[in-house]
């Protein structure tokens, strides 16, 4: 992408960008803005907003503020984690099937319609509860279950390529798979991956803040934002909106990386209206 | 003198490129009198189909008309409202379409296609008179069975079935003026002879007014009372069509006219004990098993000489280069290397060998890879094949980009998005020589160019053959370009060698009888060419029947 | 046969397979654990004695075919077993909390369905315009929110600040069927609102695609207004992508409800799988899985054959 596209973005889609940015900034730097550490009780529960807690404090009496800091690293970090995941293997097997075709897609193809006939969430949960709850096992699980849908995506992006005749000439110079798909297939569809990564990124970050919620995903005192809401859901029957600050800021990401890859495909797809 | 049916005055067009908008139609004017029919010639490129479409006072999607007028009997279309263009577009003023496939919708049947128009749409006639209206046609057309063909879906009717159906089905109103737009260039030879014959009778027969458009002017010269030149959006020169084919007045014209007259100098016979570069002995092929696409064929490539292997679709003769590359293993028969046997498959081929095979492809377009550089594109197989880098990769690029007769700082950093068709023809042969082969196979090098360009890929092909000792295999459907090189021509029919012979063997009688049937086919640049052929056809029936 | 009937049966025999993979993965997924169900359930401080008995009760000491059989065949037979947690029967537990799940995806789809439709036809036809921006906005920013997201605040306006719907949606047993609208409508159209943007968007897509067809172009030049082009040719062309699209978002209202089920406290399998998960109910969270899976299936399923009954080119051979 070129810097003179990024002039000609709609303001939706800088106010994607500019959002995006401001939560890596928070994330990364979050032990230096946020005031209190994430774990450390420091007042009364369900205190309510003041000069030193700016967002009051929690239902064990820690700062909402510092959490809902410490927590864009948290379920930011862990989100995109498990995207890289199930980007690298769908993307790679996805790939390797489009190219090698034959006995080996067909398997590969069969094999990803089983996985993806499992409804997602409901194989999560089974796993869950055999396993218990931990953010290894609902990284993992999250990211094969996602796998598959890259891999679908990649498979048929990639298929509109291997039938190029620029691949057939590649093939009959005698070039091995790897030079095949790296330096004839991938820079062709880097425009739709990149987009896929995005949707897919919100797609699990959604996922694992619905566990969290559930009380099934980021076990406590990791401040996350989806259980956060959970732990202070109670506050909403009083009429306060603070337990949904933190689902506010999912949301806005979520929003934010949307408008952006909509924008994205709109361009590549060649469509200016 | 009396108004005339269709009159378009200055028109200019414009296309959205990038942010600005590029001219497609640079002020052309154009009169049609009721029952004429004009022929619109001009390249890819040149802006037919646009100009065509506007006559119908339709623009499509990126393109808008900046300036002039179209008056269609006395109306003036641009100024018109939408709606009222509408009453017109398949009342009064039909289309037809090059890729009827395409055109037909896959939901209807031919039938409720064809009754829209008039039925749904216009309101001008009941359904079973549409329905009875449409079986006449398709009969006048004739397309085989026109009593059931209309219960038909697209998908189950042959192309050159479809491009009748979508004849009538411009018809279905009794318009006044029908636009065809390139109507057969999607057709094989054999078959395009009858969808013209057929277009031109039901155009006499009901009179209406028609705008032809083609690149090929063979084709025109069978339809039009009049053709008009365009070029780049330019007109060119307009004059019946018996006085633009004798004696064009501009330069351009002249130049097309000129094209096919090129002829190689016929390349010597090779020595009867010489080991043939390539020998194609005997090869059978399948993909489906005990379906053969390929039936014992066998051919023999010697060095520094041209085949040209001839057929239409689905005569096996794209198969054939698949099986000599490799792609597809043979079920029977074998392929010698210069007399060694090759590996069927192409993993168990050695470097070498596919090193002395190289392939240039139909569709330019695909056969560059649009991320990489020219010097990538044509430096990967000097360094993959020659193990040459670096500057010593980079001379033997720009020595290979000289040699096309492209500058080399000009080219070296493109993208293949920003080369003409010709150029990227040109690099894909920059990039078959590169490997530095014996053999070269040409798909239909020349078949997506324009006949200028084309030529001159041609003569380019020509004189690396006589620099390097090349030897060619063209698989081509386009007679013209074998009288242009071929030393050797093969002729193939469903997968099955027809005849073989020299190239003057093959264009003098006699003839075996589908090369016959494929010759008489060509469309001449004789106005009077569909006549005398169907007339001879007819005759020859009659003398069989008797 | 007719190839359509043998593509459908073959559909319908991947499917059973489909299903008969997945109930092996469910049961299988338990033989991971690195001890057996009995150690993980009881716990370490339970003595050998207490857990060889539970092994037996369960038929743990048995080979992993014979379970895995005995278990299907009763899964198959209505008998999904006992729950671990509190020693009742599988099928009791389960047998009104589908219905109320059903009720309730039901009841958003009913909405849902055709709003997504007739919305996404509508901003097809007027493509470019301020109303498709609009729509276009609305839907990419409804998909973005977490799902409790939007229920919360639902819940915040609708219930709790002005009272005009309660905010817990349990019905009791013999509700009318006015109440049962009334007091899962917080639910209802929390589901709608998400899933009518997904629809709405795919359906919208589907019939763009399609507009650049050219026999798009030949209706327009056979003087077919628009609304007649995107009903006559596009749509028609366009059922099969949207039938998908419709099984798509279904199969997610019925797997998606566990958030909404939670959040407003709806007495739904979802919730009861929930719970289970947290108390390692094994047994029953297989179960659980199995039907939704089986619904889930059954719904692409049906969407496939419709797909295929829709395209001229499968109906009508050469």
């Amino acid at each position: 992408m070129k810097l003179r596209d990024l002039k000609s973005a709609p303001p939706t889609a800088w106010f994607g960008i500019v959002v995006i940015f401001a939560y890596a900034v928070v994330a990364i730097f979050a032990g230096q803005l946020a005031p209190f550490s994430q774990t450390t009780i420091v007042g009364m529960e369900f205190e309510p907003r003041s000069a030193e807690y700016l967002l009051g404090t929690d239902n064990l009496g820690r700062d909402l503020l510092s959490r809902m800091i410490w927590g864009a690293r948290n379920s930011v970090g862990i989100a995109l984690a498990t995207t890289a995941i199930a980007f690298s293997l769908g993307a790679g097997l996805g790939l390797l099937a489009a190219v090698l075709g034959g006995w080996a897609d067909q398997l590969l193809s069969r094999l990803i319609d089983m996985l993806i006939a499992i409804p997602s969430l409901l194989f999560a949960l089974l796993l869950l509860s055999i396993f218990g709850t931990g953010i290894t096992i609902l990284i993992i699980v999250i990211a094969v279950l996602e796998m598959t849908r890259v891999f679908r995506l990649a498979r048929a992006v990639a298929m509109d390529v291997v039938v190029m005749d620029f691949v057939e000439a590649a093939r009959l110079r005698g070039e091995g798979l790897v030079w095949v798909i790296r330096r004839e297939i991938l820079p062709n569809i880097m425009a739709p991956l990149v987009a896929e990564f995005g949707l897919r990124f919100c797609f699990v970050f959604l996922a694992v803040s619905a566990l969290s919620f559930l009380g099934l995903g980021i076990q406590p005192p990791t401040a996350d934002w989806g259980s956060m809401v959970r732990d202070n859901a109670a506050l909403i029957t009083f009429g306060d909106i603070t337990p949904l600050l933190p689902a506010a800021a999912i949301a806005l990401l979520t929003v934010a990386i949307n408008f952006v890859v909509d924008w994205m495909l709109h361009r590549t797809s060649g469509l200016r209206d | 003198m009396t108004k005339p049916l269709l009159s378009i005055r200055n028109l200019h067009i414009q296309g959205r490129q990038d942010a600005g908008w590029q001219p497609i139609i640079n002020g052309v004017n154009l009169d049609l009198n009721k029952g004429e029919v004009l022929g619109l010639i001009g390249e890819s490129g040149a802006g037919k189909s646009t100009l065509g479409l506007a006559a119908m006072g339709y623009c499509r999607d990126g393109t808008r008309i900046s300036q002039g007028t179209v008056t269609f009997d006395g109306m003036e279309l641009l100024s018109l409202p939408e709606r009222r263009r509408r009453r017109l577009r398949g009342a009064r003023i039909a289309y037809v379409a090059q890729s009827a496939a395409a055109y037909f919708n896959p939901a209807h049947t031919l039938m409720k296609q064809f009754t829209e128009a008039p039925v749904d749409i216009h309101h001008i006639e009941s359904q079973a008179d549409a329905e009875r209206h449409g079986r006449e046609l398709y009969a006048q057309l004739r397309l085989p069975n026109p009593a059931e063909i209309g219960f038909r879906y697209p998908h189950q009717v042959s192309g050159g079935q479809l491009q009748r159906a979508m004849t009538a089905m411009a018809m279905a109103c009794k318009p006044d003026l029908i636009i065809f737009d390139e109507p057969t260039t999607a057709l094989d030879v054999t078959t395009q002879i009858e969808v013209l014959a057929a277009i031109r009778d039901a155009v006499r027969d009901i009179g209406t007014a028609a705008i032809y458009i083609t690149h090929d002017l063979a084709v025109v010269a069978q339809m039009a009372d009049r053709i008009k030149v365009l070029l780049r959006g330019d007109e060119i020169e307009e004059q019946p069509t018996r006085d633009m084919l004798a004696n064009p007045q501009e330069e351009y014209s002249k130049s097309l006219w000129a094209v096919r007259q090129f002829r190689s100098e016929p390349n010597p016979e090779p020595a009867a004990d010489e080991c043939p570069v390539l020998r194609v002995a005997g090869i059978s092929a399948e993909y489906v098993r005990d379906q053969p696409v390929l039936r014992n064929v066998s051919f023999d490539i010697h060095k520094g000489r041209t085949i040209a292997v001839v057929g239409e679709s689905g005569s096996g003769k794209s198969t054939a280069a698949r099986v000599i590359t490799g792609l597809l293993p043979a079920s029977k028969g074998r392929i010698e290397l210069n007399g060694n046997v090759l590996p069927e498959r192409l993993a168990q081929r050695s470097k070498d060998q596919l090193r002395q095979m190289q392939m240039i492809y139909q569709m330019a377009d695909t056969a560059l890879n649009p991320k990489q550089t020219i010097r990538e594109i044509i430096g990967r197989p000097i360094q993959f094949y020659l193990g040459l880098r670096g500057r010593e990769r980079d001379e033997k690029v720009r020595d290979l980009l000289t040699s096309i007769e492209m500058e080399p700082d000009r080219f070296i950093d493109r993208l293949p998005g920003e080369l003409s068709g010709g150029q990227k023809q040109r690099i894909g042969i920059a990039r078959a020589l590169a490997a530095e082969p014996q053999f070269i196979i040409c798909d239909e090098v020349t078949s997506a160019l324009d006949q200028l360009v084309a030529e001159d890929i041609l003569r380019l092909l020509k004189r690396l053959q006589n620099e390097r000792g090349l030897a060619y295999m063209f698989i081509t459907h386009d007679l013209a370009t074998v009288r242009a090189i071929a030393d050797h021509v093969v002729v193939m029919q469903n997968g099955e060698v027809m005849e073989q012979g020299s190239r003057d063997q093959m264009f003098t009688p006699p003839h075996h009888p589908y090369t016959k049937l494929l010759l008489s086919s060509v469309a001449e640049m004789d106005p009077d060419w569909l006549d005398h052929t169907l007339e001879q056809r007819k005759k020859a029936q009659t003398d069989v029947d008797n | 046969m007719h190839p359509l009937a043998r593509m459908i049966l073959h559909r319908l025999a991947l499917g059973l397979l489909t299903l008969f993979v997945i109930s092996l993965v469910i049961f299988m997924a338990i033989e991971l654990l690195p001890g057996d169900l009995a150690e993980e359930v009881l716990g370490q401080s339970a003595t050998p004695e207490t857990v060889a008995a539970f092994r037996r009760e369960l038929g743990l000491d048995l080979p992993a075919w014979q379970r895995y059989l005995s278990w299907l065949g009763g899964m198959v037979q209505g008998d999904f077993g006992m729950s671990l947690a509190n020693n009742r029967p599988i099928v009791d537990l389960l047998a009104s909390r589908l219905g109320n799940t059903l009720f309730l995806a039901a009841y958003a789809a009913v909405i849902s369905v055709p709003l997504a439709l007739c919305l996404g036809l509508l901003a097809a036809l007027y493509r470019g315009s301020w109303f498709d921006r609009l729509v276009n906005v609305v839907t990419l920013t409804s998909i973005s929110f977490p799902e409790y997201f939007v229920a919360y605040i639902l819940l915040l306006f609708l219930s709790v600040r002005t009272g005009i719907f309660p905010s817990i949606a349990d019905f009791g047993n013999d509700a009318g069927f006015g109440t049962m609208i009334y007091r899962t409508f917080l639910p209802a159209i929390t589901l709608v609102l998400v899933v009518t943007a997904h629809m709405m968007r795919m359906t919208r897509a589907a019939i763009i695609n399609l507009l650049a067809q050219p026999y798009i172009e030949m209706a327009r030049l056979k003087g077919a207004s628009p609304a007649r082009v995107i009903l006559r040719h596009a749509l028609p062309n366009a059922l099969a992508p949207i039938i998908n699209v419709v099984a798509l978002n279904l199969a997610y209202l019925i797997t998606g409800v566990v958030i909404v089920e939670v959040v407003f406290v709806y007495p739904g399998l979802g919730q009861l799988m929930v719970d289970s998960v947290a108390k390692r109910d094994i047994p029953l969270v297989q179960a659980c899985c199995l039907i939704f899976a089986a619904i889930y299936i059954l719904l692409n399923l049906s969407a496939d054959v419709f797909a295929i009954a829709t395209n001229p080119r499968l109906m009508h051979r050469k």
